[in-house]
């Protein structure tokens, strides 16, 4: 039945779902390799390179993907999730052709939408009307397509109003509404997109998968990159999980939902780190999980939801009262909140061997956007001695219900009236 | 909307190149950022894109001034501010083009790394828009040799010629900067005082033959030294010694300038071709 006998066998050991018909394949990966070599000290001017001409410089290799294969069935709303620094991004990029792989091949069916991240291209100096013209060209329209598509492109980013303003006069939500509005306009067969959903306001987000599953009923292929396992199971039909640069799992969302979630917790590692001398490691940070405050595991939360965060830490030698902390942070590594000191609730010392799991409900008055959570234990006063520090245990995503600005909602209440006016009488 | 095709064969993806994406899709991107780039680059200016002349207009107003009177060269040249405007403006578009493209690829590093988007779009646009301005330019020069009095000769219509190979060096050199520059951006500095070596190692100012002889023979292996002295033969002054009369005898001598503009137009879409694959990784 299948035209190409040999791909099709190498294809099916993971993925495919017993069918009938063997699906068209859209997107076809095979043994893809991917490696970035890390200066330890980066070489920019002629004089760097000449001191350095003749000691070695040692480069690191960092291993983003070490040989991937997957199918991607035609019309199929695919999910690709993995912690940070899985390789997720690195494999996008192969497949939008911004790198090129060091081994394996990719081969797509039908054109790819060039982009993977909203609003690239435009130019903040040009109006909204000769940035659809100029960016429509860059996704593959012809200059025609795209001038003719331009009111249905405005019309559904709302944004009639706008169409001569300069773009740098733009809110952030005005220039991601054009991008994405953009991009589903651009007749693409296959759209890669890597965490829009993580901007925008609640309504957009409802939009912008209200867009999908129109493009996915046209039998459009959309490729999610996300840290949203709601939105995976919600939406894809199949899922890979990404870790240290390999398929750890693929198939049905669900099952790959539940895989990343125990491997976001589960971890033994010795991981990341940071700030501790290494004799003094005398514990390991075992993992931390996200729930919601029902105890169901999950990574996205809408705003003033409930957030439960669990860490267990492992003593590797006798810990006399120990300290346990967590700082959050935001995308940009700002510090949001680092809780007072936290202590065990009914023990002095934790024996080496024994695990102690920590459980802190946090309010949720975060700006929408993504968080990370890094964990710590000392020791002493207040903590003051660090025994153990490992980032980006934990992260979450906070969906935008309400519109306030800044970073955190700090409670407030206003009043108004309207002031009579002073007239000076006559 | 239409509808996605069906019946689509898998296509192998070789990830970024020079020239990825289809031909069609290369040379409207690259007549529209050609476009944009020359409306907006003299955007917010009260006299917009009469810069572009006025820019050499005015550097050929001091050096006039200079060389007639302080230097009394330009009585001693037949047609001297005509020679001196036309090719102050050859060389503007030269230097302008290599420098504005020298750091193009950097500048437009978030389309580099999150589009996939040809690479060789981005120096040559900058070339484009330069050559726009620079065909605009040189209309209203040609006004000028006429309203000065300089004779129009059957020869002008060489001029292409000239603008031609000057355009295709122009290019490659634009490929190579932009090219090398991701990696060493010392580029930058060395390339503008490299330029000005050039404007001054180049029949530009002068005539080569007021030139001492041994200037003379080290300002004939600069490969734009030919053009310029050609143009002043085909369009200002059908009488001065042209490329090859200059060399007086010795023609061998005018293999070293070509080959040094063979050697850049092979060496710069080599180059570029090279790098335009890791370039987002490198960034």
């Amino acid at each position: 039945m299948s035209a190409n006998p040999t791909s099709r066998e190498t294809s099916t050991s993971m993925l495919t779902v017993p069918e009938t018909f063997p699906p068209a394949v859209a997107v076809e990966v095979r043994g893809l390799q991917k490696s970035f070599r890390i200066p330890t000290q980066r070489i920019d001017t002629l004089k760097e390179r000449a001191t350095q001409l003749f000691s070695r410089t040692e480069d690191r290799e960092l291993r983003a993907l070490r040989g991937i294969d997957f199918d991607i069935h035609r019309g199929e709303f695919f999910g690709i999730v993995g912690r940070n620094g899985s390789g997720k991004s690195t494999l996008l990029k192969l497949l939008a052709s911004i790198y090129r792989a060091d081994a394996g091949t990719v081969r797509i069916a039908g054109r790819v939408a060039p982009c993977i991240e909203l609003g690239v291209g435009f130019n903040p100096e040009l109006s909204a009307h000769e940035n659809v013209a100029l960016n429509g060209v860059m996704m593959g329209l012809t200059p025609r397509e795209a001038t003719a598509r331009f009111d249905d492109v405005i019309e559904f980013a709302e944004l009639e109003e706008f169409t001569e303003m300069k773009l740098k006069n733009y809110s952030s939500g005005m220039l991601v509404r054009l991008g994405f509005s953009l991009m589903t306009h651009v007749d693409a067969d296959v759209l890669l997109i890597d965490e829009v959903l993580a901007v925008g306001d609640a309504s957009f987000q409802q939009k912008c998968f209200d867009a999908f599953a129109r493009l996915h009923g046209e039998g459009r292929t959309i490729v999610l990159v996300t840290h949203d396992m709601a939105a995976v199971e919600g939406h894809c039909d199949r899922a890979i999980l990404l870790e240290s640069g390999r398929v750890d799992r693929a198939g049905e969302p669900g099952d790959v939902a539940r895989r990343y979630l125990e491997l976001n917790f589960g971890r033994r590692e010795p991981g990341e780190v940071e700030g501790v001398a290494s004799g003094a490691r005398d514990a390991q940070v075992i993992g931390a999980a996200i729930e919601r405050a029902s105890g169901e595991p999950a990574s996205g939360f809408a705003q003033d939801e409930e957030i439960v965060l669990e860490m267990v830490i492992e003593a590797v030698r006798p810990l006399v009262r120990p300290v346990f902390g967590f700082q959050l942070v935001n995308a940009d590594g700002l510090l949001i909140f680092a809780p007072e000191p936290i202590l065990l609730t009914d023990r002095e010392r934790l024996e080496p061997g024994e695990r102690a799991r920590i459980r802190t409900r946090i309010a949720n008055p975060l700006a929408a956007g993504h968080y990370y959570i890094h964990a710590a234990v000392g020791r002493g006063f207040e903590g003051r001695d660090p025994v153990a520090f490992r980032k980006n245990v934990a992260d979450f995503v906070v969906y935008g219900t309400r519109s306030f600005g800044g970073l955190v909602a700090i409670d407030c209440a206003a009043e108004s009236e309207v002031e009579p006016r002073r007239d000076d009488g006559i | 909307m239409s509808e996605p095709a069906s019946g689509l064969e898998l296509q192998d993806i070789r990830g970024p190149s020079a020239l990825g994406g289809g031909t069609k899709r290369f040379f409207d991107l690259l007549w529209l950022s050609a476009l944009t780039e020359f409306k907006l680059g003299y955007h917010g200016t009260v006299l917009g894109f009469l810069w572009s002349f006025l820019r050499p207009l005015l550097l050929f107003g001091v050096l006039l001034v200079v060389f007639t009177q302080v230097f009394r060269l330009g009585s001693q040249v037949e047609n001297y501010p005509a020679m001196l405007l036309l090719n102050i403006l050859l060389f503007d578009f030269f230097s302008q083009a290599t420098q504005q493209a020298s750091t193009s690829v950097v500048r437009n590093e978030s389309v580099v790394r999150k589009m996939q988007f040809p690479r060789l779009v981005i120096p040559l646009s900058v070339v484009l828009t330069n050559a726009l301005q620079t065909g605009l330019s040189l209309i209203v020069v040609f006004v000028f040799l006429l309203v000065y009095g300089v004779d129009p000769v059957w020869t002008w219509l060489f001029l292409p010629l000239i603008l031609g190979a000057l355009a295709v060096l122009t290019t490659a050199c634009a490929l190579l900067l932009s090219a090398a520059y991701v990696r060493i951006r010392d580029i930058g500095i060395i390339w503008a005082v490299l330029s000005t070596v050039l404007f001054y190692a180049s029949p530009i100012l002068y005539p080569i033959e007021v030139a001492p002889q041994s200037f003379q023979d080290l300002i004939a292996l600069n490969p734009l030294t030919p053009l310029f002295e050609q143009t002043r033969e085909w369009i200002i002054d059908p009488n001065a010694d042209g490329a090859v009369e200059a060399v007086a005898g010795n023609t061998w001598i005018l293999i070293f300038p070509i080959a040094i503009w063979v050697a850049v137009c092979v060496a710069g879409p080599l180059v570029f071709n090279r790098m335009a694959p890791r370039v987002a990784e490198e960034l």
